[in-house]
């Protein structure tokens, strides 16, 4: 085999794993907007937050310790215990969803029947709200997350692909653990709204609210349990980049890769989502490798955006979006 | 006037029970405006009741006190012999109340048969896990829903397009996929919100047929509004009359139909 065609498929395997990761991010958007017609805009801090979350429980940090010493005079930041990562996890999944109570409660409740364009400015309103409380809650440092999750080189696929090429892959666990609980999810998400009577639920709420009502569903109790499931592909989107990255406030952009995965895969898509973060993933990686020495690099910053923009011009609603059906 | 305990034999023979739905000085407003004035009525089980007027009478807001959507400043709703406290929408369902829409409520971006299974939501008792593994009780739960289901499309003749989006059918059978999934909700009484509204002569002789069959089939009560007075008369065993959110005719169609009120507001009346 050629040099060249081994570095592509490298290229194209790490861009998969990449892929894998916005696909992550994408489905959280993918879901809440099926469910509730609402496109979230705080769902990228809402990974933040949740991983900032597991962080502050982990190492037992004081939330508000800020606040608190500011107003009290005190010299409080750590209660001084650390929780295994299992049980932080729980807790955190337990804090997302008391979020999802109040975002219901205090933001969605009010804004019943609203233009869409309203619940998004909402979310906009949501999202920096969110960061601001998150920073006041456990500080803006950069942290690092390790809940045990295997890291670096996988030396297996190294010698394997050294064995055969000559040339050793470098693959990163991490994206391979990172691939495995995305296909878990995605399959858990599906089985969830497909055969669960909360899924039915789910998608009729989304689309007909008296119709819901009238076959017994209640508005409220859905949209709380859509946003528990948005802060648990949150929690999980959170986890991963966390681990990769560090816990940091740019973590909340990482909404801003969903973008172009979604105009490709079709906003209403699970499977949308996850091809398309694939396309993004590869097609970034391949077209840094193979075009990036030639315009000066740095190929991945725009290059989402623009076939993105491609697509809008050619087929709007996406791969897999639902077909613009129009009755004359 | 009839006893409550009792019922009645209709002229075809048929036996109607005792009271299901009793509504009493129910006072609706909005605003300074007037919608439903003091009106008391029943519902007996087994019959199938309508309510009919011109217009603007308060017979949409009538139907939506029932099924709880709308929630009257005066008055008492009693339901299976017991008065009903404050409800919402969702809850009122969950006791057995089902019902259609003027406008059509359904559920555009999915199939006809999911359409008429989230009628047995409320029916589904196994939780999440088991569902979403297809583990336990789950399956043979889902096979029962879905057994009175099927019944419910063969009974109205759509089995030829349960796998069908319900946003590319024709209004007429997006009419007749709403009363399925209705019915599969096995209600205890059945709301038809203007059933013909919007159809042509063989729609609606159709729909009469369904709803005279449900009936007689299932044994379902139910309560309809319609203001086409002549498919009302054939259709139904008892009618209540509202004009301007007053109750001015209250029984068979024979005797609503020589009630001189009746006469007046629907043909209007001469001032001289």
């Amino acid at each position: 085999m050629p040099d060249q065609l081994i570095f592509a498929t490298e290229v194209i395997l790490n861009g998969l794993m990449a892929g894998v990761l916005y696909a992550l991010v994408a489905l959280g958007f993918v879901l809440i907007y099926k469910a509730s017609g609402i496109f979230n805009y705080a769902q990228g801090v809402m990974a933040l937050f949740a991983a900032m979350t597991l962080v502050g429980i982990m190492n037992g940090q004081v939330p508000f310790a800020h606040l608190i010493n500011a107003v009290f005079g005190g010299h409080i930041t750590h209660f001084g215990w650390h929780i295994p990562a299992l049980l932080a996890i729980l807790l955190t999944m337990g804090v997302m969803v008391l979020l999802a109570w109040c975002v219901q409660r205090f933001v969605m409740r009010h804004l019943v029947g609203q233009e869409p364009i309203i619940l998004f400015m909402a979310t906009i309103g949501l999202a920096y709200f969110l960061e601001g409380v998150a920073d006041l809650m456990w500080g803006s440092e950069i942290k690092t997350l390790d809940v045990g999750l295997p890291q670096g080189i996988n030396l297996w696929i190294d010698e394997a692909t050294f064995n055969i090429f000559g040339y050793g892959f470098f693959i990163d666990n991490l994206d391979i653990v990172a691939t495995v609980i995305a296909a878990l999810l995605v399959a858990a998400l599906v089985a969830f709204s497909q055969y669960t009577k909360q899924g039915r639920a789910m998608r009729a709420v989304a689309d007909d609210h008296q119709a819901a009502l009238s076959v017994g569903i209640s508005l409220n109790f859905i949209w709380i349990m859509v946003w528990s499931v948005a802060g648990f592909v949150a929690l999980v989107a959170g986890i991963m980049w966390g681990t990769k990255s560090g816990v940091q406030f740019s973590l909340s952009l990482i909404a801003l890769k969903a973008l172009p995965v979604l105009m490709l895969g079709g906003f209403t898509s699970i499977p949308g989502a996850i091809v398309g973060g694939l396309i993004i993933g590869v097609g970034e990686k391949l077209f840094e490798f193979a075009i990036g020495p030639l315009v000066g690099g740095a190929t991945e910053n725009w290059f989402a955006y623009v076939l993105a923009l491609i697509f809008l011009v050619f087929r709007p609603q996406g791969l897999f979006g639902e077909k613009i059906i129009e009755r004359v | 006037m009839l006893d409550a305990s009792e019922g009645y034999v209709t002229e075809d023979g048929r036996k109607i029970g005792g009271v299901v739905m009793e509504m009493k000085n129910i006072t609706l407003r909005f605003g300074g405006v007037v919608a439903i004035k003091d009106i008391s009525f029943d519902i007996r089980e087994g019959e199938i009741r309508a309510i009919i007027g011109p217009n603007g009478a308060g017979k949409s807001s009538m139907l939506n006190v029932i099924s709880g959507f709308y929630v009257p400043q005066e008055g008492e709703v009693w339901f299976r012999g017991a008065k009903r406290p404050q409800m919402r929408p969702y809850e009122v369902a969950r006791q057995g109340i089902a019902r259609t829409f003027q406008n059509i409520a359904l559920f555009e971006g999915m199939s006809v048969l999911d359409n008429v299974m989230t009628g047995r939501l409320n029916y589904m008792k196994t939780n999440l896990l088991q569902q979403a593994m297809w583990m336990g009780k789950a399956e043979a739960e889902e096979t029962a829903n879905r057994e009175v289901v099927e019944k419910v499309i063969d009974f109205l003749e759509i089995q030829h397009i349960r796998k069908t989006p319900v946003a590319r059918l024709p209004y007429g059978l997006k009419k007749r996929v709403e009363l399925a999934r209705a019915l599969a909700a096995e209600p205890k009484l059945l709301l038809l919100d203007e059933p013909m509204a919007g159809m042509n002569v063989e729609e609606k002789e159709d729909m009469s047929r369904f709803i005279l069959d449900v009936n007689d089939e299932f044994g379902t009560t139910i309560a309809l509004i319609e203001h086409d007075m002549g498919v009302v008369m054939d259709l139904s065993d008892r009618v209540v009359v509202m004009d301007y959110g007053k109750k001015i005719g209250d029984g068979t169609p024979d005797e609503v139909r020589n009630n001189q009120e009746v006469i007046d507001a629907y043909l209007g009346v001469a001032h001289d």
